[in-house]
């Protein structure tokens, strides 16, 4: 592990290691758990990221961005990604376009919403069954590791990859009682 | 808007064109390696059939995202002019894509609609043009300014001038009729991306 990671957040780890990795494109429907990276790479101009309207969209732009030459990454939540499947299977995985994805997980480890808890049932399913590589990062020590070594293999096997952020790494989404 | 003073107001007003014709008219403009995104179904089909470029990407799936993918390519390739081609059905079912196109003021990208009023390639059922939605209307509300239906062939080369010429975005709506496609795309997703990524230098 990278000494200096231990100072930094989660958030802070991911937005250097896509920098070093060359990700300036970043598309996202907002989430609560991701709102310190989607305002970190807001605030550092090497980034060009905005908001879509939907998920597929982003998914899209992505493709389209890595064909012209530029790398980029989707932030979404765990209902967001349920909105995928179609365009993974169709565009990304046999297209082989290397679209990396960022995945706050919701619906688990003290989820309130019952339609959070039920969609994230499908979320990995869905990415076995089109064999789309996933980690899901529950630990700061791990963070980089991750990220850095599954960027480098997306890229070098052009294949999709996506990241999940558990609770146990975030903190979540707690319920307001 | 003066640039559409001299198109129809609406679609119901706008000549009903002929689909391979107007993407051969458009082709035939492109001197300058501009890419084009074709979305599913005939749109995708009559653009191979109007002539294989290196800068062409054909969709396979992935429905309505022809606009997002012609976006990326755009932000990706500023120098470039980037066309989307779509239906109607298509950009029904992604209309926040335009909205998206507008937020981010692409200069460099033109979104044509081949807009026949029907899901042509299972069966001819109508889609939501054919009954009251007007495309052009849409995305002037989602803040494309830029947005104007093709008259009549003339116009639509007119449009697309304009698009290779001024800044964007654009949107091309153009009426069209039901024809079969000329051709069949080939189905082969690794060679079609890699063969557009060389067309547009990024892989040598």
């Amino acid at each position: 592990m990278d000494e200096a990671a231990a100072d930094r957040a989660w958030h802070e780890i991911v937005r250097d290691v896509l920098k070093r990795h060359n990700v300036s494109l970043v598309t996202y429907v907002p989430d609560n758990v991701l709102r310190p990276l989607i305002e970190a790479v807001h605030a550092d101009p090497f980034f060009t990221a905005f908001a879509v309207a939907r998920e597929e969209e982003g998914l899209g732009i992505l493709s389209g961005a890595w064909m012209g030459g530029t790398r980029g990454i989707l932030l979404m939540q765990t209902s967001g990604f349920a909105t995928l499947p179609n365009v993974i299977a169709s565009l990304a995985v046999p297209f082989q376009i290397p679209v990396l994805m960022l995945v706050s997980e919701r619906g688990t480890l003290g989820e309130f919403n019952i339609g959070q808890s039920l969609v994230a049932r499908t979320m990995r399913p869905v990415l076995d069954a089109l064999a789309v590589e996933h980690h899901t990062m529950t630990r700061l020590d791990e963070v980089e590791f991750i990220v850095d070594r599954s960027i480098t293999q997306a890229v070098a096997t052009q294949a999709p990859c996506c990241f999940i952020l558990s609770p146990l790494l975030t903190g979540g989404k707690v319920f307001a009682a | 808007m003066s640039f559409a003073a001299n198109h129809p107001a609406n679609r119901a007003q706008a000549k009903v064109l002929n689909r391979f014709d107007i993407t051969q008219r458009l082709v035939a403009r492109l001197k300058h390696d501009e890419a084009v995104i074709g979305g599913i179904g005939y749109t995708n089909f009559d653009l191979w059939g109007a002539g294989q470029r290196a800068q062409n990407f054909y969709m396979l799936g992935s429905m309505g995202l022809a606009v997002p993918i012609a976006l990326g390519v755009a932000l990706a390739q500023s120098q470039r002019r980037v066309f989307a081609l779509e239906g109607d059905g298509s950009i029904l079912m992604q209309l926040g894509s335009l909205a998206t196109v507008a937020a981010r003021a692409q200069k460099n990208l033109a979104i044509v609609i081949m807009d026949n009023g029907a899901y042509q390639i299972t069966g001819g059922q109508q889609t939501l043009t054919e009954q009251g939605a007007d495309i052009v209307a849409i995305a002037r509300g989602a803040g494309l300014a830029q947005s104007a239906w093709a008259a009549d062939e003339g116009g639509f080369e007119e449009l697309v001038d304009l698009a290779l010429r001024e800044d964007g975005p654009w949107l091309i709506g153009c009426r069209i009729d039901r024809e079969k496609p000329k051709q069949t795309t080939e189905r082969d997703p690794p060679r079609i991306r890699d063969q557009f990524m060389r067309g547009l230098g990024v892989k040598k």
